[in-house]
Parts: structure tokens; C-alpha cells; sequence
């Protein structure tokens, strides 16, 4: 794409919170493999005569939301009514909030970028249609599932302040970090408990007015989003290079062709006879509330993230990976705060307990960097004792102690293992000695394989004084 | 007792010949289901039977009353309007768009009735979705004036209003949007109550216009109606708009004459365009009785009442090309499931299922809310209403209760307003400023013009439930004039 | 104002109100009459009148966020007037190209 281009990205994003039952009615939530039309009741369902009462819980993740996000939480707040039929719907209209939402003009940091928050509102979630029939034939007939019809979300809407496919996935990433730490949802986008929708346009650079956007739908992680936005901002530069120009439109991210393609707007253009919803009175929110929810809001992880990176000198990378969940950057914490050295336990998180999702006890993660860098026992080790403390709860200590684990140093036992090792790996040691010295990585890892406790510095040494000498 | 005789108790009545074991529960539904039997078939003011609840509801009562634990209304046969959900009993709020629902609940007022003992013997017509003041909009077919089988009984809850009329029930539930309790009972002779908006709970009432809607009942006397309204109403945590008043609160001094009281006539009510003779005699008459029973008749004005019918015509449509959204084929209902793709379901299941009324204000509040015209009709009409609300504010400054004409009219013959809609709406005019303001009204009994029932309205202020049944009571007494049962043919 | 036969085309587009022939005429002439009676609104200068959308006051009311009995897939779907194993079945969706 020539350069002379400027992308300019705005994000609407529908977060799922953390509620036990759905926002009219006190359905539960189902989980994702849950068979169809066994979380509703009359309610969701759209039947004759039913009436909507809002969830407590999902107004305040909402305001926790507002807060964090620097909004302002008006006095004055209503639902209303978006009318349009669709077999997802059951009642033909989607209560959502229009011209009085939950809050206004707040903002979240990205890097350097700040990005306004235009609004953040509450509203139901639809159902799921399924569709028989392929791409080709169109589909003959679908099924509706309303299960998720109901479900509360927030719609956080932001000001197209975001310039890059980068900024956008950070930005991404930086708000499902505010909603953990803030307890207000998992964010978990492969389980729709986050969904991304950019819009996006491109402008010569310096222009003051924005290009015709195009708004992006089924994205379903970072990765995608990045590579959805990298692919529409490529199609309308060539578009508009090529003296065509791009269509104001919703289009659709296919994971397998990795590519958008346009969804035809429904049949008719609608109109949404937006009108306050006679059946929930307007809320008066608790001011009361309101500031017992804005104390009890936690460090956010920008803050943390410095302060973190500050005090123990982290890589920005580590930080913010750790930074990115509450419970981590708290077991870091912990871990340090019992006495491990920081740098090796901000290794230990990132590489070991990040990826497994299972967490120790603060004390136990310390004692196990203790036991790894006093050389009581090798890393291996240390990550087998990991394992097994996170399973059973017992501590490093005892593990090792009842494994009998520790570093074998002794010469003589050294000497053996290494003469085994090099007997039963000729091919290994014929490369070795022909002089490609990546050969000793196979004997080490059988010496290891043999022996896990053994100190794989002196076991390295012995190896090559063995190979070297016997020429 | 006669089966005549049975049938033509008031609740009151009834329950004292049932405690001291003169008649049972059975009785009364034998000889209710009797006269159904001789006179529904001219009548037609049931849709719907149900045996299979009555028979269980009468053997239960039966037996608390021998058992002496009887519930205020234990054993005393009833009837619903078909926009109240009862579950697994057919409800299709008039319409074949519904033909076949069978709820999987109940609605909250009517279980409230249920749980007080009383026996529903079925489901009473209505215009469909409550659209309608003659009940020539039932989407199955119209209901007679017992009192004159070529006219209409008013709408919509013209079934409810008949069945009581007629003695083929002891009372009914109704609901009422723009006067669809307070015109049927009128032009039936019989007591019918609107309650401050939010007093009953709304849930399991097939929503016409949600913010005007509310249940009431119709009964043969002033007592009856107090009560069965006392027992439907309290907080429901179901119904966001519900209040948190206790339901008791309606009979607090709700008795006990107008002695000093000020009654305000307002000169738009007394003078309002198309008002027959005979009625406004009837009403004349019926002040002069409350002066006499130590009334002050007060003039009052509503100066927005011009107005009124082209708000409620805004407001309501609006709110129902919404609520009747829900009817798309899919869950449940009248449904073209062979339609070759969903937009043609959706077309034809409504060209279909609806009827002229229902298409008429679905299309009119689709209008006043589309991109263009919002401002100019829906938020206008809002605005209106809060002029029509500030003026009956102003006029209960200056009186404890409004009196008036009910319907303007006495039971005009089927199919005399059928053709021109606005004539049609106007048998509303005195009723609906009631609903846009949330005030509490009923209708009671004020004698006949052309051998046909006239009934006189009392609007309360908001919660006032207990001053209007205190006037229709004082009326009622002073006037000796009793919910007669007609005896049809 | 009248309503064109236009209009009511496109209000009945709106509502998903299938036509039958003659409809556009029959509601155009009703509706236009009704219209005529509601314009007298427009008389009124409403311009400082706050709009009613709540007649009566009442304290807006949550829910406690406690989970209650769901219907089973049996009753959700007992009026369902087409269904395939568990769900509600609808005729094709002309919707992504
Ligand atoms: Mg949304
Ligand atoms: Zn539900």
C-alpha cells in the first residue's frame, strides 16, 4: 500500500459480563456446547405478555466498565427499543439503550495513543441461527437456537481514533485486560464473550475528512482482527489507487480464505424505530453505588504494568503479559513479596505457568525459583515439582524432598553416565568429532533423559573432555 | 334456589349463601354453565370453555369452605378476557394469529384470582389485541348486547362485559387501554374498574399498548369490583412498572358517603360532541343524586381534551406496531411455514393472521416512529400527554373526583361504525384521557336511555382508587340502581 | 398530511404487512383520515413541554441476579409451529450474498 494513505480505525466492541443469568430474565447462561432451547424461558422466548426486569449484576459490570474507562455516568439513564424482525429476535425488537446510555466520553490509553470512548452501553444479546445449505445454493432453511437470545452486553463504542492494524489488536488486547483486572468479564473471544467489529476507512494523509468506512464482523481472535484490518485497509487502497471507490458497508471476515467479503444488507433498508421502552422505567443509578463501585475499582493494568516494570526491571513484554491478568500479576506479586528474585519468577510466569493456566499458591511459586537458582535442582526438575505442587498443593520442598530430587555432581557417577552416553550414541559422536558441535545437544539430551538430576554444566564439561581426549 | 336465581348473585351474595352451606361451588357452575347453554348461543360472549379447570377449582374450594378455611373469593365462577395468559389454556387475544397458543404460565393478576378461590368457567371474546370498542374486531366473532342482541356490547372486553350482563358469570377480568373496561361495562350495565397505572401487574397481559394498558374487573356491583381489584393488585416483581403499594390500600376509607366532597364536572366531558340526550339526562340525574348525598358539584375544565384522541391515536399504535412484532411465525402461532424464504413467512403469516384493525394501527405507529416523522408524531404526542395529564392535575386542585358520561353513546346496532374508524375511536373520547394520565376510573350503572344502559364515569388522581369507589358506592346506594342481569331472550 | 399509496408501501415494508390487491388504496384513503384528525397536534406549540413516556412514578427496580428454572426443550418449543431436533426451524434467510 503506497504510504500516502492514513488508516483511520474506530472499534465497537460487545463484551458478555460476568453475570450467573441473562439481562430481562433469570435464565442462566448456557454454556457453548449446551443443547438449543434448553436455557429459555417465556421470557427470552418473546411470548405473549411477558415484561423485562434488568439484572442487577449486568448494570453494575456495566458502570465498573464506565469507570475504568474514564466515563461519565449520566443521572438519567433508559432503555429503548430497536425494531427490526429477524428469526434470531424473538421479540421483534432488541432492547438496547439509544439516546440516554449508561455513560459517555471516556478513554483508554494504548501505548501513547489515548482512544476516546464514545459510550458504553447495556443491551441483549440475540440468538444463534444455523444455517443448511452452502454459499452456493444459498440456504434452503435455518435453525434458530435461542439459548443466547437475551444474554447481556455491553457495547463499548470508541471515537476512530486508532491508526493501524497494530494499535487496533493492542487496543484489543488493553480492554479485555481492563475488563479481567476490573472482574467485570473473562473477555474470552473464542468463547463470544468478546466480539470485535472495526470500522475502518482510509484518507489521504493530512486529510482532515474521513473516507467511506466499512465495518468488519466475525472476527474471533487477535490474530484475526489484525489480519482482517491489514486485508480491508490493503482492498480499498487498491480500490481508490484504481480510481474505484469503496461502498459504505458491513463485511464479513472468512477465517479459511482470509479474506472480507461484502454481507448483503438485509432486504430492506431498515429503520429502526428507535423509541424508549415502555416496559423498564428509566433508572435513576445510585450515586451511592456509583462511588462504592469506582473505590472498590483495582489497580488497572496500565498502572500496574509501570509500576511493575519500574520496581523489578522487567522486559515491557513480561510486564505486560503479566500485567494482562489479575491473577498472575498478583502471584507475581506474592512470589516476590516471599522472597523470590524477580527477574526468575517473571521468567517462570511467562514461561511456565502462563501457558499451562494453572496457578500456584504465591509461597510455592517463591520456594520453587528458590530450589532452582541455589542449584538445588535442575529446571526440568523444576518443572515436573511445578506440576505436581499445582496438582496436589504440596510444596516444592516436600516434592523434592520425597523424590529425592537433587543435582548429581558427583565425578565418578558423572564419569559413567557420560561414557554410556557417548557408547550409545556413535552416530552423534561421529559428528561431534567430524566437527559439527550442534551433535552434542542429542548426547546431552539422552544424558538428560537418563538422568534428570544431573548438573547439566559439569555433565556439558565432562563430555567434551571425554570426546576431545579420546581422538 | 332457581338456577335463575343462582346466577344472578353478587360476589357478596354468593359467598354468604356458600359459608352457610346453602349451595356449593358445583351449584353455582352447574346452573352458570346452564344459562351458558341456553343463552351463550346468542350471546357469544365466550370463546372458550374450560371444564377441565373449573372442575378442579370448584372440588378445591368445596372443600376449604367445608373445611373452613374458605379464600375471599373460594367458589365463585369467573370469567378471563382472552388477553390474559392462563397456562395451558388456549389464548389468542382475539386473533388468528394466535390460533392455538397455549401459554406455559399464567399471568400474575389472574393468578392472584385463582389463588383466592375463584372458579374461571373460560375465555371471554374481545376486539383482537383489545383493539376495538364494539367487539366487532374479534378475529373469530362479534359479541351481542345482551340487552339488545342487534347491538353491540361495547369494546374491547365486550365478552367480559356481557357474561356479567347476561348472569353467565358472576364477574370478569378485563383489561383497558383507552376505555376497553368502562365503555363495555356501560353499555352492558355493569360495574367496571380501570386502576391507576402500575397498581395491577401487566404480566401475562397480551401487551396492546404497554403504557397504557392495565386489568380490571367487571362485576354487578361497586363492592364486587373493590374487592376482586383488591385482590389482583400489589408489586410484582415480574412487572418493572409495577408499584410497590399494597393492594389493601384501594379499600382504606373507600366507603363512608361524599358528605363534603367536590365533585368536578368538567364542561369539556358534559359538553362533548356527539352526546346523546338520553345520556346526558342520566347523568344530570345521577348528580343530582350525589348533590343530594352531600356532594359539591364543582366545574372544572380539561382544556386539552380536543386533543386527547390524537395523542392516544399516536401513542398507542406506536406502542403496538412494536409489541406485535413478536408475531413472526417462528415461535408459536398462525405460521406460512412453506413460505419460500423468511421475509415471505413474515409477510404472509401477518396478511394472514391480522385482521383490518390490527393492520390499520400496526401500519399508523410503524409511520409515527419511522426516520422523518418520529418528532412530528411520537415525540408530539408524548409532549401532548404531558399537557393532558398537567390538566387533570389542575382540575383535582379544585375537586377529589371527576364525574362524567362513561361513552357518549348507549349500545349502538353491530355494524354501524365498522365502515369509518374515527367514529369508531370516539366512543373512546371520555374514557382515554384516563389511560394517558394513569388514573384509576370506573364505570358504574346510571339508568337507560331508550331501554339501553348509560354509565357514569369516576376518574380518581393517580392511587385515588379509594375516593372513586367511594363515589360510585355513595351512587350506588343513594341511587338503588343495581347491575340488573338481563334476561336475553 | 395524506399518506400516498407510496407510503403506505413502505410502512407495510416496515411492519412486514403483507398487501393484498386494493390494500394500498383501503389504507392510504383510512389512514390519510386518521392523519387528518392527528394533525390538529401540530396546533399546539409544545416547544418547552417535556415529553411522558412514564405516566406514573416509580422508582426503577432491579433484578438480583439470581438464576431461576429455565423451560425445557420440550415446553420452549410445545407452540413452535415448525421444528427440526430441538430447534426452531425457519425457510431460507436471504441474507450473506
Ligand atoms: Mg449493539
Ligand atoms: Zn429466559
Amino acid at each position: 500500500m503506497s504510504d500516502s494513505w492514513e488508516v483511520v480505525i474506530g472499534m465497537e466492541v460487545h463484551v458478555q459480563p460476568g453475570t450467573r443469568s441473562k439481562m430481562f430474565c433469570g435464565c442462566s447462561i448456557a454454556e457453548l456446547n449446551a443443547p438449543p432451547n434448553t436455557h429459555v424461558c417465556e421470557i427470552c422466548l418473546g411470548m405473549p405478555g411477558v415484561l423485562p426486569v434488568p439484572n442487577r449484576a449486568a448494570v453494575g459490570a456495566c458502570l465498573k466498565t464506565a469507570l475504568a474507562l474514564d466515563c461519565e455516568i449520566p443521572r438519567h439513564t433508559k432503555f429503548d427499543r430497536k425494531n427490526y424482525m429477524y428469526p434470531d429476535l424473538p421479540k421483534g425488537y432488541q432492547i438496547s439503550q439509544y439516546d440516554l446510555p449508561m455513560s459517555v466520553n471516556g478513554h483508554l490509553d494504548v501505548g501513547a495513543r489515548r482512544v476516546r470512548i464514545r459510550r458504553v452501553h447495556l443491551e441483549e444479546d440475540t440468538g444463534k441461527l444455523i444455517h443448511a445449505g452452502d454459499r452456493l445454493h444459498k440456504a434452503w432453511e435455518s435453525y434458530v437456537d435461542l439459548n443466547r437470545a437475551g444474554v447481556p452486553l455491553m457495547e463499548i463504542v470508541s471515537e476512530p481514533d486508532l491508526r493501524s492494524a497494530d494499535e487496533a489488536r493492542d487496543y484489543a488486547m488493553e480492554l479485555r485486560a481492563v475488563l479481567r483486572t476490573i472482574g467485570a468479564s473473562e473477555a474470552d473471544m473464542e468463547k463470544g464473550q468478546m466480539r470485535v467489529e472495526p470500522n475502518i476507512s482510509i484518507r489521504r494523509a493530512g486529510s482532515p475528512d474521513l473516507g467511506v468506512k466499512t465495518e468488519l464482523k466475525n472476527i474471533n481472535s487477535f490474530r484475526a482482527l489484525h489480519r482482517a484490518i491489514t486485508f480491508e485497509v490493503e482492498r480499498q487502497s487498491r480500490l481508490l489507487e484504481s480510481g474505484g471507490e469503496v461502498v459504505q458497508e458491513t463485511r464479513g471476515w472468512s477465517e479459511a480464505e482470509q479474506r472480507t467479503f461484502s454481507q448483503r444488507s438485509k432486504e430492506f433498508a431498515e429503520d429502526y424505530r428507535y423509541f424508549p421502552e415502555p416496559d423498564i422505567p428509566p433508572l435513576e443509578l445510585d450515586r451511592v453505588w456509583i462511588e462504592d463501585l469506582r473505590g472498590a475499582l483495582p489497580e488497572l493494568p496500565a498502572v500496574r504494568r509501570g509500576r511493575l516494570a519500574a520496581a523489578h526491571a522487567l522486559s515491557a513484554t513480561d510486564a505486560a503479559l503479566i500485567t494482562s491478568d489479575r491473577d498472575l500479576a498478583d502471584l507475581f506479586e506474592g512470589a516476590v513479596a516471599a522472597g523470590a528474585p524477580a527477574k526468575q519468577t517473571a521468567n517462570w510466569i511467562v514461561g511456565e505457568v502462563a501457558p499451562s493456566g494453572k496457578l500456584p499458591s504465591a509461597k510455592n511459586l517463591a520456594e520453587l525459583v528458590g530450589l532452582v537458582v541455589d542449584g538445588r535442582i535442575t529446571r526440568d526438575q523444576g518443572r515436573e515439582v511445578l506440576a505436581e505442587s499445582v496438582e496436589t498443593g504440596r510444596t516444592p520442598a516436600e516434592i523434592v524432598a520425597e523424590h529425592a530430587y537433587s543435582q548429581m555432581s558427583d565425578a565418578s557417577e558423572m564419569r559413567v553416565l557420560a561414557e554410556a552416553v557417548i557408547d550409545s550414541n556413535p552416530k552423534a559422536v561421529a559428528d561431534y568429532r567430524a566437527g559439527r558441535k550442534q551433535a552434542m545437544q542429542a548426547l546431552m539430551a539422552d544424558l538428560r533423559k537418563r538422568a534428570p538430576q544431573a548438573n547439566p554444566k559439569l555433565a556439558n564439561d565432562l563430555l567434551v573432555k571425554l570426546l576431545e581426549k579420546s581422538i | 334456589m332457581t338456577g335463575s336465581d343462582l346466577t344472578e348473585l353478587t360476589i357478596k351474595e354468593a359467598i354468604r349463601l356458600l359459608r352457610l352451606g346453602s349451595i356449593s361451588s358445583a351449584d353455582l357452575v352447574t346452573a352458570h354453565v346452564e344459562r351458558i347453554e341456553r343463552l351463550d348461543p346468542h350471546v357469544k360472549a365466550y370463546l372458550r370453555f374450560t371444564p377441565e379447570v373449573w372442575e378442579k377449582q370448584a372440588e378445591e374450594a368445596d372443600r376449604r369452605i367445608r373445611q373452613g378455611d374458605a379464600r375471599p373469593l373460594a367458589g365463585i365462577p369467573m370469567a378471563v378476557k382472552d388477553v390474559l395468559c392462563v397456562r395451558g389454556v388456549e389464548t389468542t387475544a382475539g386473533s388468528q394469529i394466535l390460533r392455538g397458543f397455549k401459554p406455559p404460565y399464567t399471568a400474575t393478576a389472574v393468578a392472584r384470582i385463582f389463588e383466592a378461590g375463584a372458579v374461571m368457567l373460560g375465555v371471554t371474546n374481545c376486539d383482537e389485541f383489545a383493539m376495538g370498542s364494539s367487539t366487532e374486531n374479534s378475529g373469530y366473532f362479534p359479541t351481542r348486547n345482551p340487552w339488545d342482541l342487534g347491538r353491540v356490547p361495547g369494546g374491547s372486553s365486550g365478552g367480559s362485559a356481557a357474561a356479567v350482563a347476561a348472569g353467565e358469570a358472576v364477574f370478569a377480568l378485563g383489561t383497558d387501554t383507552g376505555g376497553s373496561i368502562r365503555q363495555p361495562a356501560a353499555l352492558c350495565g355493569v360495574v367496571g374498574m380501570k386502576p391507576t397505572y402500575g397498581r395491577v401487574s401487566r404480566y401475562g397481559l397480551i401487551a396492546f399498548a404497554s403504557s397504557l394498558d392495565q386489568i380490571g374487573p367487571l362485576a354487578r356491583s361497586v363492592d364486587d369490583a373493590a374487592v376482586v381489584l383488591s385482590l389482583m393488585a400489589g408489586f410484582d416483581p415480574l412487572d418493572a412498572t409495577s408499584s410497590t403499594r399494597s393492594g389493601m390500600e384501594v379499600l382504606n376509607n373507600s366507603a363512608g358517603g361524599v358528605k363534603g366532597m367536590r365533585l368536578g364536572v368538567p364542561r369539556e366531558y358534559y359538553d362533548v360532541q356527539g352526546i346523546e340526550p338520553g345520556v346526558k339526562a342520566a347523568i344530570d340525574a345521577a348528580l343530582f343524586i350525589l348533590r343530594n348525598a352531600g356532594a359539591e358539584i364543582v366545574d372544572v375544565s380539561l382544556p386539552h381534551t380536543d386533543y386527547g384522541l390524537a395523542a392516544y391515536y399516536i401513542i398507542a399504535p406506536a406502542e403496538c406496531s412494536s409489541n406485535l412484532a413478536r408475531f413472526d411465525g417462528v415461535k408459536y402461532g398462525l405460521s406460512e411455514v412453506d413460505a419460500p424464504n423468511i421475509t415471505e413467512q413474515y409477510l404472509q403469516t401477518r396478511r394472514k393472521g391480522f385482521g383490518t384493525e390490527v393492520r390499520r394501527r400496526v401500519m399508523l405507529g410503524t409511520y409515527a416512529l419511522s426516520s422523518g416523522y418520529y418528532d412530528a408524531y411520537y415525540l408530539k404526542a408524548q409532549k401532548v400527554r404531558t399537557l393532558i395529564k398537567r390538566d387533570f392535575d389542575e382540575a383535582f386542585k379544585r375537586c377529589d373526583a371527576i364525574v362524567s358520561a362513561t361513552s357518549p353513546t348507549v349500545a349502538f346496532p353491530v355494524g354501524a361504525k365498522t365502515q369509518d374508524p374515527l367514529s369508531m375511536y370516539l366512543c373512546d373520547v371520555l374514557t382515554l384521557g384516563g389511560n394517558l394520565a394513569g388514573l384509576p376510573g370506573i364505570s358504574v350503572p346510571c339508568g337507560t336511555a331508550d331501554g339501553l344502559p348509560v354509565g357514569l364515569q369516576v376518574l380518581g388522581p393517580q392511587w385515588g382508587e379509594n375516593v372513586v369507589l367511594r363515589v360510585a358506592r355513595t351512587y350506588e346506594e343513594a341511587s338503588g340502581m343495581r347491575a340488573e342481569v338481563a334476561s336475553v331472550v | 398530511m395524506p399518506l400516498s399509496k407510496d407510503e403506505v408501501r413502505h410502512v407495510a415494508t416496515l411492519a412486514r404487512l403483507g398487501l393484498e390487491p386494493g390494500d394500498e388504496e383501503f389504507y392510504a384513503d383510512q389512514l390519510s383520515g386518521i392523519l387528518g384528525h392527528i394533525d390538529r397536534l401540530q396546533e399546539l406549540d409544545t416547544e418547552d413541554i417535556p415529553p411522558t413516556a412514564q405516566v406514573v412514578e416509580i422508582e426503577s427496580r432491579l433484578r438480583d441476579d439470581k438464576p431461576r428454572a429455565c423451560l425445557t426443550q420440550e415446553e420452549a418449543l410445545a407452540n413452535a409451529p415448525a421444528k427440526v431436533d430441538g430447534f426452531f426451524r425457519v425457510p431460507a434467510i436471504q441474507e450473506e450474498a
